[in-house]
């Protein structure tokens, strides 16, 4: 069982702002407070600012104003120790790609001041756990994408961090790699990693994360735990397989139904109804339903909401 | 600063780099001893026949410490531009930007891995000019030291090229453009002394003279400059350029957003 310890920040960030050379203002002024042992999910569109703010945590992109602190390290006063405590997986792939993937791994350890001993043993303890102990001699060029993100993944666990950062991990990367990717994401965070993850796969953050922050136009516009954010959906979409062909959309009381195709209902339940009485009235019109499924990813649904909401009143404003 | 963790990553940088030299030598050692033994078959032993004797040896025995000289520069210069330009345009150098490991570090290690491979070159090279003539090590502390200064100095300044370098192109005009005409005017195939006064003030301008010359002495022990001066230069150039890499690397110029 996983806690969340909550003596402690992983990560601190307090009215963190970035403006670029060209004008652009990236963030805006945001606060984050990412607990020791989380799993948390930062959501935003494209350009929104989350590589930004995973850039300025990790000391690739230069801050404009604002705090950040790893484990109650500043990266302004105390950035040798801060580093110490994080891996990064970066969106791009960030590869020597001329490199052997065994070398990759363990000069990274070099890096982080691990010694050739111990490197070894760590380098093949991760390319064992990401399935790349068998391609340690090959050069990296020559891997898959789901191999190079696998890759970076073991290069940013190497010196076995306390927070993991990873920037769209899953991008490229084919579902069953993804499945085990989870699991092995899973498993470190239950051995006490905390990590970070942005995604456009709206499934994983839900699969995976228990707090979640959506970021959008250079400002956090939601953080909180994954489960209220959820309870936050107020209108559902059901897509309901028949057992035989309606030739009529049926009038559903409470609920808006209509017709995908003739053995395929979808229907829109409020937060004021139940599935059961969905059931009963389908019952008690004879229509069977085979199987049931939701039209949308809940969250992508919220995730648009939140977002078309703020620029709304952005706009009232 | 833990000294102990920027140790361990400037030895990983400096083992890194010498894979790469010895992992691409065809590349990195072959060209330099092919093109020095042309050198030493054309200018010194073709043409340099007919030139005579310079400063009291034969040409062959004078040209050959500038062009060690030369081969080291331009490969100690060449394996720190290419390199680190190389990481920024692969953008695996984030793998050391996010490390806990000094921008110090960095710098360090990308120069020893220049000076490795311009003492290799250059120890070839020297090899390679045995086959032609004969040569004595008249002070092989100053020859070793300016050798080595120097070779700092041009992977210092190939670190700077590199981090302000955006494309391939742009490692390659300043070896084009500076880096060689400065190499050829600076006494490698001549002495000074054979310039009108003008020139021989303009070539004092040039601080590869002064390194070419400091070297030769170290070698037969004759120099158209005092080496005292050379030492300056060398020192100078080594503090001003490692404060310039220090001072770009703080700021992220490059490399960091």
């Amino acid at each position: 069982m996983v806690t969340i310890r909550d003596q402690m920040n992983a990560l601190t960030i307090r009215n963190l702002r970035k403006t670029y050379d060209n004008g652009n203002q990236a963030l805006k002024g945001i606060d984050l407070n990412v607990k020791d042992g989380d799993f948390y999910a930062l959501l935003g569109p494209n350009g929104a600012g989350k590589t930004t703010a995973i850039g300025i945590v990790s000391s690739l992109v230069n801050k404009t104003g604002g705090e950040v602190e790893i484990f109650g390290h500043s990266i302004d006063t105390d950035l040798e120790a801060a580093k110490s405590c994080l891996g990064l997986v970066p969106q791009e792939i960030n590869i020597n790609l001329w490199d052997t993937v065994g070398n990759i791994v363990s000069n990274q350890a070099g890096y982080y001041g691990i010694g050739r001993k111990l490197a070894r043993e760590r380098v093949e303890k991760y390319l064992r756990a990401l399935r790349l102990w068998d391609r340690r001699n090959d050069i990296s060029r020559s891997l898959s994408g789901g191999m190079k993100r696998r890759l970076m993944i073991a290069r940013a666990l190497v010196h076995e961090p306390r927070l993991l950062i990873l920037d769209e991990p899953s991008a490229g990367v084919d579902i069953e790699i993804r499945r085990s990717m989870w699991e092995y994401l899973r498993e470190i965070n239950a051995a006490g990693t905390t990590i970070i993850l942005t995604t456009h796969y709206l499934e994983e953050a839900e699969s995976l994360c228990r707090h979640i922050g959506i970021i959008d136009g250079g400002r956090i516009i939601e953080d909180t735990k994954m489960s209220t954010v959820l309870r936050k959906l107020q209108r559902e979409v059901l897509i309901l397989s028949l057992a035989r062909d309606l030739v009529e959309v049926p009038k559903l009381d409470g609920f808006e139904a209509r017709l995908r195709d003739d053995c395929e209902l979808e229907v829109e339940k409020g937060p004021d109804r139940s599935i059961n009485e969905l059931f009963e009235q389908l019952n008690a019109r004879g229509i069977e339903v085979v199987s049931l499924r939701n039209k949308a990813n809940r969250l992508e649904e919220l995730f648009m909401r939140l977002v078309e909401n703020k620029h709304s009143d952005g706009d009232a404003a | 600063m833990n000294i102990g963790l920027n140790l361990v990553a400037v030895k990983t940088i400096i083992r890194k780099e010498v894979i790469r030299v010895l992992r691409i030598w065809v590349q990195t050692i072959v060209p330099p001893a092919i093109t020095m033994t042309l050198y030493f078959i054309i200018f010194g032993n073709l043409i340099g026949r007919r030139i005579g004797s310079m400063d009291g040896f034969d040409y062959m025995q004078y040209i050959a410490p500038g062009l060690i000289m030369m081969s080291v520069i331009t490969n100690s210069y060449g394996n720190v531009v290419s390199s680190f330009f190389g990481a920024k345009f692969g953008r695996h150098v984030e793998e050391m930007l996010v490390s806990p490991m000094s921008n110090a570090s960095i710098i360090i290690g990308h120069v020893a891995g220049g000076v490795l491979r311009g003492l290799l070159v250059g120890l070839l090279v020297t090899v390679v000019a045995l086959f032609f003539t004969r040569l004595e090590l008249a002070h092989p502390l100053i020859m070793i030291s300016v050798v080595l200064l120097s070779s700092v100095v041009f992977s210092l300044a190939g670190f700077i090229n590199a981090v302000f370098a955006r494309k391939f192109d742009d490692i390659s005009i300043v070896p084009t453009f500076v880096l060689t005409p400065l190499t050829y005017l600076g006494g490698v195939f001549y002495s000074i002394s054979m310039l009108p006064e003008f020139w021989q003030n303009v070539s004092k301008a040039n601080p590869i003279l002064y390194m070419v010359n400091a070297f030769r002495y170290g070698i037969l022990g004759v120099s158209d400059i005092d080496i005292t001066y050379a030492y300056a230069i060398l020192l100078l150039f080594v503090m001003v350029l490692f404060s310039s890499c220090m001072l770009l690397m703080h700021r992220g110029v490059g490399i960091r957003e």
